[in-house]
């Protein structure tokens, strides 16, 4: 729950934060940290323009993607807190809700009719399905390395991996933030300040949407952003510095396993809060620069990439495998 | 506990053919409930109360008398074939209608007998152990379900279909024939009772393979699935969603039931199943995704859909090898719970394309679009079975993927780099799986519902009757239940399979439990808030400050409901990156410079199922040699005296070797 409001209140500034980077990079000096959400505010006020074409599905489709978002965010855990929703697999939960909402968002863009929709609709269909697997080995990794299941106990016992937490940490932060890229629609497959339609992604879907409609897809957008940054936070900052291990056992898979006991100081939870926010404005300006200094690829170059992400991924996961000494032994 | 009522519905079926047209329907109605009532009420009892098998009857047969007995397992898959035997009759009763114009009494009767012998038959294979009347049954249930396909036997293709269903059918028989017969061999029996003598002295894998082929045949697993995507879309919409809903599920209950009495080699039988799975799985959804008939599609995504089932009876059978009870509960629960979950989205879903095909008369996504307009409610509960077939939370597919996921993630840790690898393979091709359905399936509700409709279509009016929509919305009430509260379901499951297979589900059920009730939490949350979120919606979106337009064009003002994605293009992306495995062929001439006013010309796009392509290759090849020494066939009764006689000489000379 901590980590979810954190993650909350962090979206507030986090699209703010990419485009003061990218203005102060172009040369220019640009809006206010806040200027994202006063924009929201006000699409949240306006009235809307609605497609003749559209159906139920149309106005069902932001309200879904939204929720689906907010959901997901709960699921996180923050370093250190237990998390009230966490439970054994639910990375796996955290995947395929995410996988709904874009489905309902894939649906509400292919409900206009428009074929510039269409074709947004259909690549974000096969990105998402292509970058779907780079998550799972990711995750598939971790459950080899660390023995556990679920998010919280994951990164709880992550840290105490040894030296190889170090590597497989970087690994798993870059996985996650061209993952979050991807997800996000933003530089290296798609790029939001494009002008054409032919060659837009997630702006080519949301042409249609406007008003309310409009402002619940840039809130999930922005949430979006800042669930990523709590993800990577989890890799980063450890969850139980100054704590004990002892044995345990998995409940489910009834494997022998680390256990933690024992305290931090408390005084640990403002450090870790404090981190927590370093790493969302680092990661923000990280998205920021690299929109303002790189190119998107061409789109049929896309797939490469993202199939690229799962390759890194089976490397980490061979790299695990000969690390718990099953390879070598 | 004999109870002969059984007998009633089977003897009360043959007066269909003869009930006058005004009451048939009702009738078979009535004589299917009775047969449900009859055989749910036991198999509940067997599932509430473990321990107990009730024996329904006895038939005398040639040796000794055969029992029908409903033991847990087969009490598991005679509720689920119940449930989607009633919704699939209540269905047919709209479907069927427009029929009658251009359908003979004679003709509905027959179709409505071999409905109830299909339903018949799916039982007696649950309910026997004795192999011949088993293959008999076996045998019932493919001549009845042909006879079901046959209903529109006017066009030419679904004669030709049906046939070769028949066929391939009986090749799987032949293969079960061959191996109940080694059993016979080894221990004597005819049967499934005869596996447990012949496992514990004999190799249990080259059985079980024979087995394995021949329920795969049924079941639709490669390359034995040519017949699926052929036979679905021939049939009538009710019996496709009875057929990919829950008779293919007899080869899984076959299979699971051989399973039961395996003794040794389960690790290897199990790899080799999870191997076979997966590229099922694959294959079928690649092959979904890029149809563009709609029933065709859905064919497809059942062949993917057995995968998944079979990657958890597979990930089970290694639990048995490896003597680790977590992994056969969470297998076999995931596997089994799926066969429930697809029987009840995939035949939701066909009923859905059987409402399209009467309103538009078309199955071809490429003429279709726009429908929700017309059809709103239908396409609701598309919608929702496609959420669901999608394995998307809260609803039911997602439990149980999410069940083989654990077993998955369980099994990551062992002692073997190879079977860590191979699990993980496994969740790759899950997750890709998850991720192409999600493509597919955004393709056949979104191109068919959504935007407008691409061709010129004469709708039939008031086509979808309430009646249609009732057995659709009951089968949403639970998915949504199981979605919802998955305990209800699972606790009597696991205790099945516990005692099926011999391990303790008690140590593992709490904690799984707990898993799953925060799921149901964080999926009611999820309703929630959306439900908020909605009500927000209309309080802040005002109908005055709502205008309504043309969808934005991006400046081109001239658009027509053609220039929108095709189902061909909507995939296109996704064809190119398959291309190696699907060899789609576009057949089209360009334009070429002399033409100056080009005439019409057409773009076609071909993907033919390469296993389908193989198949034809062997047979073409096995025409040419039967021609060849059919050159023997000369129609004069000498040289077939002379045939004879060499034939005696022959089998005279090898009785003289020894060798005979």
């Amino acid at each position: 729950m901590t980590g979810s409001l954190l993650a909350a209140i962090t979206a507030l500034f986090f699209p703010g934060i990419i485009l003061r980077v990218k203005s102060i990079a172009s040369g220019r000096k640009g809006p206010g940290i806040m200027q994202p959400w006063r924009n929201i505010l006000v699409q949240l006020q306006k009235g809307s323009v609605i497609s003749t074409t559209t159906s139920y599905v149309f106005r069902l489709a932001p309200v879904i993607y939204l929720s689906t978002i907010l959901c997901a965010i709960l699921l996180l855990p923050f370093p250190g807190t237990p998390s009230f929703f966490g439970f054994e697999g639910d990375f796996v939960l955290f995947a395929y809700l995410l996988a709904l909402g874009k489905f309902l968002f894939i649906l509400g863009a292919l409900d206009t009719g428009s074929s510039f929709e269409g074709m947004g609709a259909n690549r974000e269909a096969l990105y998402s399905m292509l970058a779907e697997p780079a998550f799972f080995i990711l995750f598939g990794t971790l459950a080899l390395l660390t023995g556990h299941t679920s998010m919280q106990q994951i990164f709880d016992s992550f840290q105490f991996a040894g030296h190889s937490s170090f590597i497989l940490g970087f690994i798993a932060v870059y996985l996650l933030v061209q993952i979050a890229m991807i997800e996000n629609s933003r530089m290296p497959v798609d790029d939001p300040k494009t002008h054409l339609e032919l060659t837009m992604i997630h702006e080519v879907m949301i042409l249609d949407h406007s008003g309310f409609d409009l402002a619940l897809v840039n809130i999930g957008t922005a949430l979006k952003f800042a669930m990523y940054g709590l993800l990577i936070t989890n890799f980063l900052v450890p969850a139980n510095p100054g704590r004990i291990i002892a044995g345990g056992e998995n409940l489910l898979t009834s494997h022998e396993l680390p256990v933690i006991t024992g305290s931090s100081p408390s005084w640990m939870v403002l450090v870790q809060v404090g981190v927590f926010f370093m790493i969302q404005v680092l990661f923000a300006s990280l998205i920021g620069l690299m929109e303002s200094f790189r190119a998107r690829k061409k789109l049929a170059r896309n797939p490469q990439f993202i199939v690229t992400l799962s390759s890194i991924a089976l490397v980490a996961f061979i790299l695990v495998l000969l690390i718990t000494y099953k390879m070598i032994s | 506990m004999e109870n002969l009522f059984i007998l009633i519905p089977v003897v009360l079926s043959f007066f269909i053919l003869v009930m006058p047209t005004g009451t048939r329907y009702y009738y078979t109605l009535s004589v299917t409930v009775l047969t449900i009532v009859l055989t749910a009420l036991p198999a509940a009892q067997v599932l509430m109360n473990p321990g107990s098998i009730p024996i329904l009857f006895h038939l005398p047969g040639p040796s000794g008398s055969v029992t029908f007995t409903i033991d847990n397992l087969s009490a598991f898959f005679v509720l689920v074939t119940n449930f989607t035997v009633l919704t699939g009759l209540l269905y047919a009763k709209g479907y069927l209608l427009s029929y009658r114009r251009t359908k003979t009494p004679a003709q509905f009767a027959l179709h409505y007998f071999s409905y109830v012998w299909l339903h018949f038959s799916m039982l007696c294979v649950l309910m026997v152990h004795d192999g011949t009347v088993f293959l008999v049954c076996w045998e019932l249930m493919a001549v009845s379900s042909f006879m079901l396909i046959l209903f529109e036997a006017e066009k030419r293709t679904t004669l030709k279909t049906a046939v070769n269903y028949l066929v391939q059918m009986h090749i799987g028989l032949v293969l079960l024939v061959i191996a109940f017969l080694v059993v016979e061999a080894g221990t004597g029996q005819f049967g499934f009772d005869g596996l447990t003598a012949y496992f514990s002295g004999h190799p249990n894998a080259p059985v079980f393979l024979l087995f394995f082929a021949g329920f795969a045949v049924k079941a639709g697993f490669i390359p034995f699935h040519t017949w699926l995507p052929e036979a679905h879309p021939a049939a009538p919409s009710h019996v496709s969603g009875v057929m990919s809903g829950v008779m293919i599920k007899m080869g899984i209950f076959g299979i699971v039931r051989v399973l039961t009495y395996v003794q040794s080699d389960a690790y290897l039988i199990g790899i080799i199943i999870m191997i076979t799975a997966s590229l099922t799985g694959l294959y079928g959804i690649i092959m979904s995704v890029i149809q563009s008939d709609l029933k065709r599609l859905l064919a497809y995504s059942t062949i993917e859909n057995v995968g998944i089932i079979g990657m958890g009876i597979g990930l089970g059978a290694m639990g048995m090898g490896l003597h680790q009870p977590a992994l056969v509960l969470l297998g076999f629960g995931g596997g089994l719970m799926h066969v429930l979950n697809h029987s009840l989205f995939k035949s939701l879903l066909f009923y859905g394309a059987g409402s399209v095909y009467k309103t538009t008369h078309t199955r071809n996504i490429a003429q279709l679009g726009g429908l929700i307009h017309r059809m709103p409610r239908t396409a609701g509960l598309f919608l929702f079975g496609s959420v669901a077939i999608c394995a998307l939370p809260p609803l039911n597919g997602f439990i149980s993927e999410i069940l083989i996921y654990y077993g998955l993630f369980t099994g990551l840790h062992s002692a073997s780099v190879f079977q860590s690898l191979s699990m993980l393979m496994v969740i790759l091709a899950l997750a890709l799986i998850g991720g192409l359905a999600v493509f597919g399936f955004s393709k056949a509700f979104g191109l068919t519902f959504l935007g407008t409709t691409r061709s010129k279509i004469h709708f039939e009016e008031n086509a979808v009757t309430p009646g249609m929509l009732f057995p659709k919305l009951l089968i949403a009430m639970v998915i949504l239940l199981i979605g919802l509260a998955p305990v209800l379901f699972l606790s009597p499951l696991l205790v099945m399979i516990g005692d099926q297979f011999h391990v303790s589900p008690q140590p593992f059920m709490a904690p799984l439990f707990q898993a799953l009730s925060k799921i149901s939490l964080v999926g009611i949350i999820l309703l929630l808030l959306t439900a908020a979120l909605l009500a927000l919606r209309s309080l802040v979106v005002k109908p005055a400050t709502t205008v309504y337009g043309p969808t934005w064009g991006c400046g081109y003002t001239a658009a027509t409901p053609r220039i929108q994605y095709t189902p061909d293009s909507y995939a296109g992306n996704f064809t190119e990156l398959a291309n190696p495995l699907l060899h789609t062929r576009t057949e089209y001439r360009p334009i070429a410079e002399e033409d100056i006013f080009p005439a019409k010309r057409s773009f076609i796009i071909r993907t033919a199922d390469i296993f389908g392509t193989a198949t034809r290759k062997i047979l073409d090849f096995l025409m040419l040699a039967l021609k060849k020494i059919a050159r023997l066939q000369t129609g004069n009764i000498q040289h077939y005296v002379l045939y004879a006689f060499v034939f005696m000489l022959i089998i005279f000379v090898l009785l003289y070797l020894k060798i005979l």
